[in-house]
């Protein structure tokens, strides 16, 4: 029984989240006393995976998997669970990766669980931890089929480095051209920019900057950060931001170290979305905006004063830790 | 067209949520329990093949007689018909399996779900079901436009959106975006008269698998109090955020 890992790339270079997944494998590998081999499509540095735990790398190089197809890859990572005797399947929580679990999980008839924090409690029985009600509990969820799919929260579990290295192997499976049926045929997508899904850093504001022109000092300060910028849904509603920045429990979740809020106030669907962020930092007004009770850090006063304050800081503090 | 809009029946996004018998099941006490809301933007936009297309529209769940209510909403918002496939939906391999048998029966051209129930959040349903069914799938839908067969859809990816081409039979994960916010209805009386003459049928589960098993909840630790910083004194937050927190 081997674990089987599926390490998300983009343009060849492994993401961030590959890593952290291949990190959280190699642990339930530990528990199983067994290996873990990765799967990986159209990546170039496989070499870097050995790191993390891996002990084996299926590469599958095939130019009908250039662009992200849910079906084709559902089907590679399956026919890489068939060829591996895999029992245990780790995946991450990318929007790529939510789309193809579940198609994986049926292909196998297998359980799949999602959003899970921790590793597995017991492995016999299954029992993972993973977050319910839009991060306001944990449930503990017993799989019970014989192979199990794990989706691993981002930033849940962190990367853990070692000094192995892994022996890559050509795989190459059968393509069916009946999977193209779904065909991608435009993408539109911020290059060199960090994303909300996968930033360390994010900031986000809210109604409380009044029009769509204040966005500049949002974007500064991002800049500053290295940060992704995000925003409450009233703002996307009213199209000061594009709706992909919208964030919260009906938006995309945001699970990063440091999130910082200008300006919103913190209703409770906000703060669904925003809650597994380690960090948080509220910069508000009104002392009594309910975001304070949630924050771990908080700043009362006009965000208009305090982040070009806060820019001009952080870019001292930058220069000197340059 | 025929479509299946499948509805989640979940705790409305502003309830408090705590555990019972043991932290073992979710405390319904006090909740109140509405469409998904990735279902809702899912039925208004079938609305619309209703009313520019001429589509039938039902709607589907898996659920106790508890659930009624709420698919009964759907109705009053427009869906022809309603199916409550009598099951208490614990796991969603065992939800997408019925549904499966549903849309078998009912012969479907578009399946409407939602990208998450905002319950479990699961996100798995769609996904399960579209394969189960062996027919074409397009999650985290942000806008589909549909001629004939040809199907055109978006979705959300991250940082960006991917337009996709693809045809019926299809099943969506949709959410915000799908419609405008300021489309969704909200059931007049005429609606909630005309609900109760609409037919909903009650269907036994078949025989599926049970994959995953809820056995304990938790509720989150508590949060520490806010360390609240000076707007004067900048300083100490980028040092707190330094030293402290270690994230920056
Ligand atoms: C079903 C449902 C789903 C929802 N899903 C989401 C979701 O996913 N994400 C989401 O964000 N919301 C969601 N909402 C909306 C949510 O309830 C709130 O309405 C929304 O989050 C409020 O956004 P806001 O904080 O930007 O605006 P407001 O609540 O208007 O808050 C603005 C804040 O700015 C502060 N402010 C004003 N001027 C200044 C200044 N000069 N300097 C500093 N601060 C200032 C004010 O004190 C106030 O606290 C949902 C609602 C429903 C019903
Ligand atoms: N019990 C259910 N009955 C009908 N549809 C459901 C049910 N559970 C989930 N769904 C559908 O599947 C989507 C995703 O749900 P989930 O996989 O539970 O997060 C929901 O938005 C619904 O459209």
């Amino acid at each position: 029984m081997s674990v089987l890992v599926y390490t998300e790339s983009d343009n060849g270079k492994f993401k961030k989240n590959a890593l952290e997944v291949a990190s959280y494998a190699s642990e339930v590998a530990k528990q199983l006393s067994t290996n873990v081999t990765a799967i990986s499509i159209n990546a170039t540095e496989n070499d870097s995976l050995g790191a993390y735990g891996v002990t084996k790398i299926l590469n599958v190089n095939n130019d009908q998997l250039k662009t992200f197809n849910a079906k084709a890859y559902a089907n590679v990572i399956s026919e890489a669970v068939k060829s591996e005797e895999a029992q245990v399947i780790i995946v991450s929580s990318s929007s790529d990766t939510k789309y193809l679990a579940p198609i994986l999980a049926a292909k196998l008839s297998a359980g799949y669980v999602s959003n899970v924090v921790a590793i597995p409690e017991s492995t016999s029985p299954f029992l993972v931890k993973r977050t319910v009600f839009s991060n306001k509990g944990f449930a503990y969820t017993q799989i019970t089929t014989n192979i199990k799919v794990v989706g691993v929260s981002s930033n849940s579990f962190g990367l853990v480095e070692n000094s192995g290295t892994a022996q890559i192997e050509d795989f190459n499976p059968a393509i069916n051209d009946s999977d193209f049926s779904t065909k991608s045929i435009e993408i539109d997508k911020v290059v060199g920019k960090a994303t909300i899904a996968d930033a360390d850093i994010v900031v986000s504001g809210g109604r409380g900057l009044k029009s769509p022109e204040n966005w500049g000092m949002v974007e500064e300060l991002a800049n500053v950060l290295g940060a992704a910028t995000a925003c409450s849904k009233p703002v996307s509603d009213m199209g000061w931001r594009p709706h992909s920045e919208h964030v919260g429990q009906t938006g995309k979740p945001v699970a990063s170290n440091l999130y910082i809020a200008i300006g919103i106030s913190g209703a409770i669907q906000h703060l669904a979305g925003v809650s597994a962020s380690k960090t948080k930092v509220v910069i508000n007004i009104d002392p009594e905006a309910p975001f304070f009770k949630a924050a771990d850090y908080g700043i009362v006063g006009d965000a208009f004063e305090v982040v070009p304050k806060l820019i001009e800081k952080l870019k001292e503090f930058k220069a000197q830790n340059a | 067209m025929k479509i299946l809009v499948c509805i989640s029946n979940v705790p409305d996004t502003t309830s408090k949520i705590n555990f019972t018998e043991g932290d073992t099941k979710f405390d319904t006490n006090g909740v109140q329990f509405v469409i998904n809301p990735n279902d809702e933007f899912g039925l208004t936009r079938a609305m619309w093949f209703k009313e520019k297309q001429s589509a039938i529209v039902h709607v589907a769940t898996v659920g106790g007689p508890n659930s009624e209510s709420t698919i009964r909403k759907a109705l009053a918002i427009g869906a022809d018909e309603a199916i409550r496939v009598n099951a208490e939906p614990t796991d969603g391999y065992f939800v997408a399996q019925q549904l499966a048998e549903v849309v078998k029966n009912g012969g479907y051209d578009l399946i409407i779900a939602g990208r998450e129930s905002i319950d479990y959040n699961g996100g798995m349903v769609p996904g399960i079901l579209a394969t189960l069914l062996d027919i074409n799938f397009v999650n985290t839908c942000i806008d589909l436009q549909i001629d004939s067969d040809n199907v055109t859809a978006t979705r959300e990816i991250d940082g960006g959106k991917e337009k996709i081409a693809t045809s019926l039979p299809l099943v969506i994960g949709g959410q915000k975006g799908l419609v405008d916010e300021s489309d969704l209805r909200i059931p007049n009386m005429r609606g909630i008269m005309m609900a109760r003459k609409k037919p909903l049928n009650v269907v036994e589960p078949i025989d599926a698998i049970r994959a995953t098993n809820d056995v304990k909840f938790e509720k989150p630790e508590p949060k520490g109090a806010v360390k609240l910083v000076d707007a004067a004194n900048i300083e100490e937050l980028i040092d707190l955020l330094h030293n402290e927190a270690k994230v920056i």
